[in-house]
Parts: C-alpha cells; sequence; structure tokens
C-alpha cells in the first residue's frame, strides 16, 4: 500500500511540472519492482560516500594496518604482527589506563543515567515552574566544546578556586581540612576528572528522558495509582519500562564518550599525576606523539573501536531486550 | 537489491586490498643524505636568486622572540633576496608538530631539533637532518664553541650514540638549571644566598619555620620534577658519570648516588619544603606565583631571567646550585638551547647553512645580551644592564671555565618522562620509596637500551 502510494506522489508532482514528463517511458520501472532502489542512487551518495571513504573507511584501514608494524613514525616499519595487540595487556601502563576506562564508564554513563532517572521521576510526578530554564541549564554542558569545560573544572579544583573555598569554610566550622590540588592528587584525580564527565552527561539523559516520559500515556500512571502503587513502584512499573528506548540510547551516547574520553584528560591532568588518570585514548595520541610507538598507538585505537561496537550492540541488546 | 550490495561491497573489499597493497608498509625507507664537498658549499646567498627560507623556531617568550625577529630582520635586509616564513610554536607544541613536518615530502628548511635520544638521535636515524661537517669546514663552527657544547649536537648516523658522529645542529643561547631566590624574603630571615647543601637545607628550615614556601615547585607536568633530581643527582655524582648514564654508554640509575639523590628529594617533599600540592600546579605557573611572593627559593632555567627580571626587578637573584661539600666544583644540568639543524629534504641548504652561521655569529651574540638573552658565547661588545642578568651570565662563565654542565636526563630515552618522570611524582606525593622509584627508571632506560 505505501510503497503504491510513495511512487504515485511524485508522478503527480512532475506531471504539473510538464506534459512530457508524464509519458516518459521509464525502462527501469517496467522491470523494477517498486521500491526497489536504482543504480542511479549510487551517484546521490557518491560526495557524501567520498568523504566518508576518504576521511573515515581508508584511515581505519591504515590504522589498522599501522596497528601490526613497530613503527617510530619517521623511519622504516618493521613487521610486528599481533604483537603491539599483546603489548597492550602485558603493559602495565596500558592494562591500568584501561582499568581507568572502567571506573569512568561508571562516571560518565551509569551515574549520569541513574542521576537523570531520579530527576525525571521528580518531575513526571510534580509540576515545576521554570522547568524550561532547568532543562536549558542542565543540558547547557552538552552545548560548551569539552576544551573549555576542561578548563573551567581546572580552575575550579585548583588550589584555591571554589572547591577548596567551600572545603575551607567547612573547615572553619570544625570539620577535618579536606583541601587538597585535586587534579594532582594520585587518590582523587581520577573521580574528580569522572564527576565531571557526570555533570556533563546529566543534561544528554535528562533531556532523552523528558522526551520520552512525555509519550507515555497518562492512563497507565492513572491506573498505577488506582492500583494503589507508590512514587516507587510506579517508577519502576510505569516509566522505567516506558523508557527503555531513551536509556538504550543514552547509555549508548555516554558510553561511547567515556570510551573516547581525550581533550577532558588532555586538558585537565595530561594522564598524570603519574600514571593515575591515564586512559586509552589519551595513550593514543600520547604513544603516537610523543614516545614515538605509532603502531602501538593504532593498536589501542583498533582496540577502542572494537569496544565501542561492542557497547552498542551489548547495551542495545541488554536495554531493549533480544531482537528489537 | 541484495545481489547489488554484494556486488558493492565485494568492489569495495577490492578496491581496498589494491590500494593497501599499493601503499605498502608505513615509513618507506629513508635514504641518508648524502653530504656536499666543502669546496661545493656557496657562501654567497646574494647569488642565490629569489629565496623563501621556512624555519621552525621555539622561540615565543618575551626577549627570545625579539632576539629572533632582529636577527631575522638583518639577515633579510642584508640579503634582499632571502625572505624568511618563520612559524614558531612554544616548546612543547613544536615536539609534537615537527615529527609529522619533518617526515613529509616539503619539510621546512631550518628547524629547532631538540637534542636527545628522544628528539634529534631519531631524526638522525630516519635520515631527515642533514649533516653540517662539510658546512663547518667552511664557517668553521668547530673553532667558535667548545667540544662539549657541539657534542650535545652530535650524533652517530644511525641515532645511537650522542656525543660522537656528525654535527647535527648549532645552538645561540646557552641555559643553564639554577637557584632563584627572593633577596628581600631572604633579608627578612636573616639568611645569606647557600654556598652548601648544609648552609641552604638550615635555609630551608628556617623558611619553613617562619611559615614561608622554602622552594616553589610545580610540577604537573613531570619534567620539573626530572630537573629538580638532576641537580640533585649532580651533587652526588660525578659529572662524567652522569654524562655517560644519559647518554648510554655506562652506569645505572641504581648505582647508589643515584638513589641518594631521590631519597634528598623524598626528604625534602616529607619536610614541607615544597609548594603545597605541587603535582597540581603547571610549570609555566611557577614563576609567576614566585614572583608574585610565595617561595624564598625556586629552582629554574636561565630562560625564566628575562621575564623574572621585568617582574621582580631588584627582588631577585641568581645563583648556581649550592655544591654538595663545601669548595666542590660547580655542576647543573644545562648547555645550551634547542640547536637549529637543517632538513635533509631542503632545496635551499646553502642559505639555510648561511642563515645559521648568520643567527650565532660574534655580532649575534651581541644582539642576545641586547635582547636580554644568555648568549652561548661571550658576547664581544656587550654587557648585560639588569643586576639579574649580569648574575645568570657570571654564573654561566663560571661553569663553562670548569666544563661543569650535564645534560638535561629526559634526553635518556623518548619515554623516560612517563617512566621516570610519572615515578618521581609518587615520589613526590609520598608513594613511593627512592628505590622503587630509580628503579622504575632503569627499567624504562634498559628497554630502551635493548631495542636501541
Amino acid at each position: 500500500m505505501t510503497t503504491v502510494a510513495r511512487r504515485k506522489t511524485p508522478k503527480s508532482g512532475t506531471g504539473s511540472a510538464g506534459p512530457g514528463a508524464v509519458r516518459r517511458p521509464g525502462r527501469a520501472e517496467v522491470t523494477r519492482s517498486p521500491g526497489e532502489p536504482r543504480r542511479l542512487g549510487w551517484l546521490y551518495v557518491l560526495p557524501a560516500l567520498l568523504v566518508y571513504g576518504g576521511f573515515l573507511l581508508w584511515p581505519l584501514v591504515r590504522g589498522a594496518q599501522f596497528s601490526l608494524y613497530d613503527w617510530d613514525g619517521l623511519g622504516t616499519a618493521e613487521w610486528a604482527g599481533l604483537s603491539n595487540y599483546t603489548g597492550i595487556w602485558t603493559d602495565p601502563a596500558l592494562r591500568g589506563a584501561f582499568g581507568h576506562l572502567l571506573i569512568l564508564v561508571v562516571f560518565y554513563a551509569v551515574l549520569p543515567c541513574c542521576i537523570a532517572f531520579v530527576l525525571v521521576a521528580v518531575m513526571s510526578r510534580t509540576k515545576i515552574r521554570g522547568l524550561v530554564f532547568f532543562r536549558t541549564v542542565l543540558f547547557l554542558p552538552q552545548v560548551v566544546a569539552m576544551v573549555a569545560v576542561a578548563v573551567a573544572w581546572q580552575w575550579v579544583y585548583s588550589a584555591d578556586g571554589p572547591v577548596n573555598t567551600v572545603l575551607g569554610w567547612l573547615h572553619d566550622l570544625g570539620l577535618p581540612d579536606w583541601r587538597r590540588g585535586w587534579l594532582g592528587d594520585f587518590t582523587f584525580a581520577l573521580p574528580a576528572v569522572g564527576l565531571v564527565g557526570t555533570w556533563v552527561g546529566i543534561g544528554l539523559a535528562l533531556v532523552l528522558f523528558l522526551a520520552g516520559v512525555q509519550k507515555i500515556p497518562r492512563e497507565l500512571y492513572e491506573a498505577a495509582r488506582i492500583d494503589g502503587a507508590g512514587p516507587v513502584r510506579e517508577f519502576f512499573a510505569v516509566t522505567l519500562p516506558g523508557l527503555r528506548r531513551e536509556l538504550a540510547v543514552a547509555l549508548t551516547l555516554t558510553t561511547i564518550m567515556a570510551i573516547r574520553n581525550f581533550d577532558l584528560i588532555y586538558m585537565a591532568t595530561a594522564g598524570g599525576p603519574g600514571n593515575s588518570t591515564k586512559v586509552p585514548a589519551y595513550e593514543v595520541y600520547n604513544r603516537t606523539f610523543n614516545t614515538g610507538e605509532v603502531g602501538l598507538g593504532c593498536a589501542i585505537g583498533i582496540t577502542l573501536a572494537v569496544l565501542a561496537f561492542a557497547a552498542t550492540a551489548g547495551i542495545g541488546r541488554l536495554v531493549e531486550g533480544k531482537g528489537a | 537489491m541484495p545481489t547489488l550490495m554484494r556486488r558493492g561491497a565485494v568492489a569495495t573489499a577490492v578496491a581496498l586490498v589494491t590500494a593497501l597493497a599499493a601503499a605498502c608498509a608505513p615509513g618507506s625507507s629513508n635514504d641518508k643524505p648524502e653530504s656536499k664537498a666543502p669546496a661545493a658549499v656557496s657562501t654567497d646567498v646574494a647569488k642565490a636568486g629569489n629565496v623563501t627560507l621556512t624555519v621552525w623556531d621555539q622561540e615565543v617568550q618575551g626577549g627570545l622572540k625579539e632576539q629572533i625577529e632582529k636577527l631575522n630582520a638583518q639577515f633579510q635586509a642584508k640579503y634582499p633576496n632571502v625572505k624568511i616564513n618563520r612559524v614558531s610554536r612554544s616548546f612543547s607544541d613544536l615536539q609534537k608538530t615537527l615529527r609529522l613536518a619533518l617526515s613529509g615530502s616539503n619539510p621546512p628548511d631550518v628547524v629547532e631539533a631538540n637534542q636527545g635520544y628522544a628528539s634529534m638521535a631519531q631524526f638522525v636515524k630516519a635520515g631527515m637532518l642533514l649533516p653540517m661537517d662539510s658546512y663547518d669546514q667552511v664557517y668553521g663552527w668547530k673553532k667558535r664553541y667548545p667540544k662539549g657544547l657541539l657534542d650535545l649536537n652530535s650524533v652517530t648516523p644511525d641515532g645511537k650514540l650522542i656525543g660522537s658522529g656528525n654535527l647535527y645542529g648549532v645552538s645561540l643561547n646557552g641555559e643553564i638549571v639554577g637557584l632563584y631566590y627572593n633577596k628581600e624574603k631572604l633579608a627578612k630571615l636573616g639568611v645569606q644566598p647557600p654556598k652548601t647543601w648544609a648552609e641552604f637545607e638550615q635555609a630551608l628550615a628556617t623558611a619553613k619555620g617562619k611559615n614561608e614556601v622554602p622552594i616553589a615547585f610545580g610540577n604537573l607536568e613531570k619534567l620539573p620534577a626530572m630537573q629538580l633530581y638532576g641537580i640533585l643527582q649532580d651533587g652526588l655524582t660525578d659529572k662524567e658519570a652522569v654524562r655517560k648514564l644519559v647518554f648510554g654508554s655506562g652506569g645505572s640509575w641504581t648505582d647508589a648516588p643515584n638513589v641518594q639523590a631521590a631519597q634528598k628529594l623524598a626528604d625534602w617533599a616529607k619536610k614541607g619544603y615544597f609548594t603545597k600540592d605541587s603535582n597540581s600546579i603547571k610549570w609555566d605557573d611557577t614563576p609567576v606565583n614566585f614572583a608574585k611572593g610565595q617561595g624564598v627559593f625556586m629552582f629554574g632555567g636561565t630562560w625564566w631571567a628575562p621575564d623574572l627580571n621585568d617582574r621582580m626587578k631588584e627582588k631577585v637573584g641568581f645563583i648556581l646550585p649550592p655544591a654538595a661539600q663545601a669548595g666542590a666544583p660547580a655542576a647543573t644540568m644545562g648547555g645550551e638551547s634547542l640547536p637549529w639543524s637543517i632538513t635533509a629534504k631542503s632545496k635551499h641548504a646553502d642559505v639555510a647553512a648561511a642563515y645559521i652561521n648568520f643567527i650565532t655569529s660574534p655580532a649575534a651574540m651581541d644582539v642576545a645580551v641586547e635582547t636580554g638573552s644568555l648568549p652561548v658565547l661571550a658576547a664581544p661588545s656587550k654587557q648585560p644592564e639588569a643586576a639579574l642578568m649580569k648574575e645568570v651570565s657570571a654564573a654561566w662563565a663560571e661553569l663553562s671555565k670548569n666544563d661543569g654542565t650535564t645534560p638535561y636526563i629526559d634526553y635518556t630515552s623518548p619515554t623516560f618522562t612517563d617512566g621516570f618522570g610519572g615515578p618521581l611524582q609518587e615520589l613526590v606525593a609520598g608513594k613511593k620509596s627512592a628505590e622503587q622509584v630509580m628503579k622504575a627508571a632503569q627499567d624504562d632506560y634498559s628497554a630502551f637500551q635493548k631495542k636501541k
């Protein structure tokens, strides 16, 4: 039904353009079943395909090839087989970097989604004045460039920045002195960077969930309330199942943001102190440009790409259910 | 539809495989550049026709920038047929972009390539820099420069040994890491500028007792702690041993004096002699904070002197790091600024060599003094005016007299900033012992020696 309708619409459109257009004998239309793409379609996508191939597929393939060589980026490369990939697991610094990535996924993806859920649950039950204002403010971090975010937070965490100022007041009130250089502290640098990611991620998750909540039928909430469900029960019985797809999208986007998190680390800590905030995406850059291990850098990059694909597929399966 | 898709996929795959086969292994082998016979070198720049010389340097800070701008203008005025296309980037930016620029097919003509195994040795190994020995026979750099300084800019063609082989660059300015002190604060504490470690530690304790920051120290980048370690190491070890160790011809980072140096650093950190949370403070912010009065002492390079002189005027002084024992000859890290090198693919190598000779001539040393820099060779007719620059220049002269400079520690291996600088941050934070840190340094070092 729909295909027929679609085919008819353009015809009637060209009809008005000129009488010749209607009678033109389309050979393809005779032999082709309706809706089947024509070879001419390739011409339409050619410009995009060239850009995509030249700037994405080709570098990806070359990257995969480089990852099989031992190369300093300058001289001749030597075939290395898969030793760069095994190197990722035997180098303790790189193993550590992947460990940090796992922790950051919690801060970048899991925490924002949880916090956004709480906010949405509250917002869906009560009417909040100035909702548009709050939504804008919470979404703002998504709009600001990550580099600017990093510089701003560097100041927030600095020795005499706002965080330490507030902790100084608390100290004056008799609490222990918690002031420190947050981004230079071996224990707290990673969580500090992670919290920046949480701050950035909440807005995205919240806007997605708010949009999703609006399409859940009001009747479901009414039914739940008639059945005597409290706010918690209502959330798990109505809101959460209704937001599955939005949750999958939010988790996928924020997880990928965590996996390719480079700019924030580069600007805020450069992987330090020691190796305590090194992440694989930063190591791709560090190994390629600073220490001259281009092959190893590419191997980490390819591993990250595979991880991102796996995470995308895995989250889709997990949250939306099989086959959805 | 499926057949069409499949055909498309097959075509793409075939195209990719063909392209890959054509592209072959990355970094196709470069032939080593041939050096010209000295007789074939043309020194007459005026006859070279219209030439655009592309020069990449890292002189972006106040006086240094002025120095290069002045020299470039003089060179272009002398040879109107040459146009200098100057590209300047900060030290760390230049380090990153130079690798890519040199491996391209159209590199700049003259570059400042850092000394050491992380930069110059790698470039030489890949055949990207031109050996300058035949130009030296024409221009006579070896007659003007002390051997120790030219050795820093010399590498064997296989990139395996710094200090011998061919000459690959000539430097413009001298630089050493010394001790800055705040004269006002010292007077208030009733302390004299220290000459020995014992006096220095006494001064540090006094400063700490009066609630001052004894040593201004920012170590976010890991390099500052490596410089501080190097100064302590120079006090405890013979300078020849340090040179051998850094250039990879003998010794071990776990040798007793090297561990003692790390232990001293750890002790000072533990006693609270450094700025609080130094691992979170940027290196560039250290002199700024020091000028504001945060810190009685500060270890730092002479490259900070022009800026500190502007900010602090008469309040700042500069001395060589105190000696471990009274009467011991002074030694500290340093040598010369980044060398100016010619790229192997430069089309105007003769003009480039003439340019490098021009900016390192005795007249250029006068320009260095005028713009507040420390010239690598004594300036023939100018004397520094500012008090701080006089002290810097005296320290440099004393060190040159007894050949007291040792190479920067980050020359050791391409990964040393992470391999040693990272653990040093942990040492400063009190998370690792001196033995553990020096073992980490030795591990990185021996891994590199094996690969080399």
